[in-house]
């Protein structure tokens, strides 16, 4: 008998342990959140709202610093606009053709290929762009130079694809096959099948790909800080460099004194940024979990 | 199994640093100066460890007010407010000047001009001159180069020639290679980076104090040593505390003044301290040797 | 006739579509390969790095120091990752606390790698005086790593049947003795080769790194958890943007090259285990 509860003490300390490891995820996002509000909002303190809402961003100025966020801002949505508008189309028809058109050896190839480019380092990604991509794309459309919006974008777009493809590709797959034999059996063709039931039917998972590969480009630093030519210009055509978000903390971080207002700053861009990625991440998973409750 | 035992190997030596090791951060310009020397010193002392971290002046200086670094490499002086903030930190901060840089302003190769005005080279950076037909070149647009606000050379750059801030159009690159990088495949390029860079695929400009006085090139050592040349500065190394007689920073600074160490200086292609220099790094050692 | 001829059309460039990304990576990389293969030998790969000359030294404390930050970012992540999946796919019942776990791990996997460079640099360097060193970088690289391995976890615990669970418990083990007799034996190899994978990304991190512990020049090998480490990601960076040896590109393609084998070597290595362990499979 105090065998039995001895037995039954442990299975219970074992199952709390791992249910505790469960909670450390939830402690470490937490944690994440609160140190950069904690930090970045202590800016608030000297930088006014309207201040942090402008149009320049030049925190060490030879007259007065200049906290803007909106060129940086505009750099990100920048880049991500454009590498979407490369990737998503790409994405999805790759996704398409791998689930529904490819022989299945092709996908068994395919797929893994294509999970090999998400391992493909940044900064490996930076360097081609510095030492290829730059120079070809100044020599094409005619500039001075390649350290451009375009440049940055083509390779951020080359990062957000695996991301996009892997699961689109799953939604996809995941349509009943009652929905295909039963438009093949109407008389339709693989392609009225696939554009007609199997794309709208996998919409919404597609769309959540989408927003997940949004989230990988607006956090990518390395390909930016490498190629996109940091300018504290307020972009406006596809070839002028632009300064993200990223590559200003990755920049900047490394002179600010630990508790200094431009410290806190950063930190406080840290938050826009994470905020802005969980707000994408959520909304993904509203469009994920909103397919399946429709099934 | 085998992962914690590998781990653990790296776990039983001391955690606190020994006295043996030497973190020195800061100058992207420095970082390869430093480095050599470095590697001359461990050379001859096997059980010293120094390790040599770039990322701008800035962030040595940073580093040093954290009290993460021992020695912080910086090619512009230390601001007040910077001394203030270490001192609050109970850091004491001693400068030294290991060289002299001769700052170089670049151009594309297959750009005919080979000279400019510091007002002139202000006026361009400033974003006052953006065609280099108004300062007598081709008719074509300049694209401006410089570096990051991390950068001594930044800072030098603006305190010493701008006066003002730097056009938002410039370009902020990682580095002094990025810059030579990008000059040496732009007809419209301009950038300034330090001396130790020069390759021959860019061309250094000649530089007058103003229109009235000498054009001089940065590739004459004469000149620069003797200050003529207008755009050089010091290098400085700033240490964490007074590097007290016979500690690992105290001989490292030695050997990177000695005979040895300038000879190292002059192999990365920069300039040794000049007498004013040598008068304020040798006043230092007086007082950390009484 | 007119809707086939619509459909290959559409069908061919589908085709094009989800090659011509593969293309256009694999034509990039043959140029790394081009201009870096020829610093490739076995003093490159073996040597320790020579900043005065570079072309004498090699990489070995690059490769070393991304070596120990993999193991210790394997020590922080694994066991973690691991057991959090466990808990989600055998213990947990779909309760609040559950969906709570899972959204954060969705979420967690979607944050920014130089957010959580900012957050380590806050708790591990400054908080907890870690300074800027190896397990300070290991720590902060685990943290963006976990949610990567619950994840490849989890796929693993769930191919294990259930019928594994059932017949164990219905002889009267207990929950833990089902779990570590039949249930983990079954997943862990799964468990372990999606964890390399995620292991592998971190390994080529650059971001994070920059912020909390890498440093372009040390003698030696780091030999104690709160040393400065050299890392392969630093090491490219550094030599494509800011050293001054002409030729620095031709060292930075090499290094990149390295970097690129070494993460593709773990990674199909994974890959291919994980195949042939589900093709054994006899359930």
């Amino acid at each position: 008998m105090g065998n039995a509860s001895g037995e039954g003490v442990k299975e219970r300390l074992i199952a709390l342990f791992f249910a505790a490891n469960g909670i450390l995820t939830i402690v470490i996002l937490l944690g994440i959140f609160l140190f950069l509000a904690i930090i970045g909002l202590q800016a608030f303190y000297e930088i006014s709202i309207i201040e942090f809402l402008g149009m320049d961003w030049n925190p060490d100025a030879y007259g007065e610093p200049a906290w803007g966020i909106l060129p940086l801002l505009a750099g990100t949505v920048y880049i991500a606009v454009l590498s979407l508008i490369i990737a998503i189309p790409l994405g999805v028809a790759s996704a398409i053709y791998i689930a529904e058109i490819a022989s299945p050896p092709l996908r068994e190839i395919l797929k893994p290929a294509i999970e090999m480019i998400a391992a493909i380092p940044s900064v490996v990604l930076g360097l081609i762009g510095l030492i290829i991509l730059a120079p070809w794309i100044a020599n094409i459309f005619n500039l001075p130079n390649g350290l451009n919006a375009l440049t940055a974008s083509i390779l951020v777009a080359i990062m957000a694809l695996p991301t996009i493809i892997s699961i689109s590709e799953d939604v996809i797959r995941a349509v009943p096959d009652s929905y295909r034999e039963a438009s093949l059996a109407l008389g339709s063709t693989r392609w009225q099948t696939v554009s007609g039931v199997i794309v709208p039917a996998a919409s919404s998972g597609i769309v959540a790909a989408s927003m997940l590969g949004l989230g990988r480009v607006v956090g990518e630093t390395m390909v930016v800080l490498m190629v996109a030519g940091n300018s504290r210009l307020f972009p406006v055509s596809i070839f002028d460099p632009v300064r993200p978000i990223t590559s200003t903390i990755a920049i900047e971080i490394k002179e600010v004194v630990q508790g200094d207002l431009h410290f806190q700053a950063l930190f406080a861009l840290g938050l826009i940024l994470f905020l802005m990625t969980f707000a994408i991440n959520l909304a993904s998973d509203i469009f994920l979990t909103g397919r399946q409750m429709g099934r | 199994m085998i992962i914690i035992l590998a781990l653990s190997g790296c776990l039983d030596k001391d955690n606190a640093p020994t006295p043996d090791t030497l973190d020195i951060k800061g100058s992207d310009t420095l970082v390869q100066l430093v480095s050599n020397m470095a590697e001359a010193y461990m050379l001859d002392h096997p059980s010293v460890e120094i390790s040599v971290t770039g990322g701008g002046s800035g962030t040595g200086i940073a580093s040093l007010i954290n009290n993460e670094v021992d020695i912080a490499d910086s090619s512009r002086p230390i601001r007040s407010r910077e001394i203030e903030s270490a001192a609050s930190r109970g850091v004491e901060v001693w400068e030294f000047v290991i060289a002299r840089d001769g700052l170089t302003i670049i151009v594309n190769p297959s750009n005919p001009l080979d000279r400019l005005t510091l007002d002139e080279v202000g006026a361009i950076y400033r974003g006052e001159i953006t065609n280099w037909k108004e300062v007598g070149g081709e008719d074509r647009e300049i694209t401006l180069y410089g570096r990051q606000s991390t950068s001594g050379t930044y800072e030098f750059m603006r305190e010493r020639v701008l006066k003002a801030d730097y056009s938002p159009n410039m370009l902020n690159m990682e580095g002094n290679k990025a810059i030579v990088d990008g000059v040496k495949n732009d007809l419209s390029g301009i950038g300034y980076i330090g001396i130790g860079y020069l390759t021959d695929e860019i061309k250094a400009l000649k530089l007058a104090e103003d229109r009235g006085s000498r054009y001089v090139s940065p590739l004459d050592e004469n000149l620069i040593e003797d200050g003529t040349y207008p755009l050089t500065r010091p290098l400085y190394q700033y240490t964490n505390g007074m590097p007290e007689v016979n500690t690992l920073p105290y001989s490292f600074l030695r050997f990177e003044l000695s005979d040895e160490g300038l000879e190292i200086v002059r192999n990365a292609g920069y300039y040794p301290p000049n007498p004013e220099d040598k008068m304020n790094n040798d006043e230092k050692f007086r007082l950390i040797e009484d | 006739m007119n809707e086939k001829i619509k459909e290959n059309i559409y069908f061919t460039i589908f085709r094009f579509c989800s090659f011509l990304s593969l293309v256009i990576l694999l034509f990039f990389l043959l140029f790394v390969i081009k201009l870096g293969v020829g610093v490739l030998d076995l003093n490159f790969i073996t040597g320790m790095w020579q900043t005065q000359d570079i072309t004498k030294g090699g990489i070995l404390p690059a490769i070393v120091g991304t070596f120990y930050l993999g193991l210790g970012v394997a020590v922080f992540s694994v066991p973690v990752g691991i057991s959090c999946a466990i808990y989600l796919n055998e213990y947990a019942k779909n309760t609040g606390l559950v969906r709570v776990i899972r959204l954060t791990i969705r979420n967690l996997a979607g944050v920014p790698s130089i957010v959580y460079g900012l957050f380590g640099f806050a708790v591990f360097v400054q908080l907890l005086q870690f300074g800027t060193s190896l397990l300070a970088a290991a720590l902060t690289l685990a943290a963006m790593t976990i949610p990567w391995v619950i994840t490849a976890s989890e796929e693993a615990l769930k191919t294990v049947p259930d019928g594994f669970r059932e017949g164990a418990l219905a002889l009267g083990a207990t929950k833990w003795q089902v779990i570590r007799t039949n249930v983990l034996p079954a997943a862990l190899p799964g468990m372990i080769t999606g964890s390399i994978i995620g292991l592998a990304r971190a390994m080529g991190e650059t971001a994070p790194i920059i912020i909390v512990g890498a440093t372009f020049y040390m003698r030696g090998l780091p030999d104690s958890l709160f040393d400065k480490f050299m890392a392969l990601p630093y090491h490219v960076f550094i030599l494509a943007t800011q050293h001054n040896d002409p030729l620095a590109e031709e060292y930075a393609a090499g290094t990149a090259l390295v970097l690129v084998i070494l993460i593709f070597l773990m990674t199909l290595i994974a890959m291919i285990v994980r195949y042939n362990f589900r093709k054994k499979r006899k359930w």
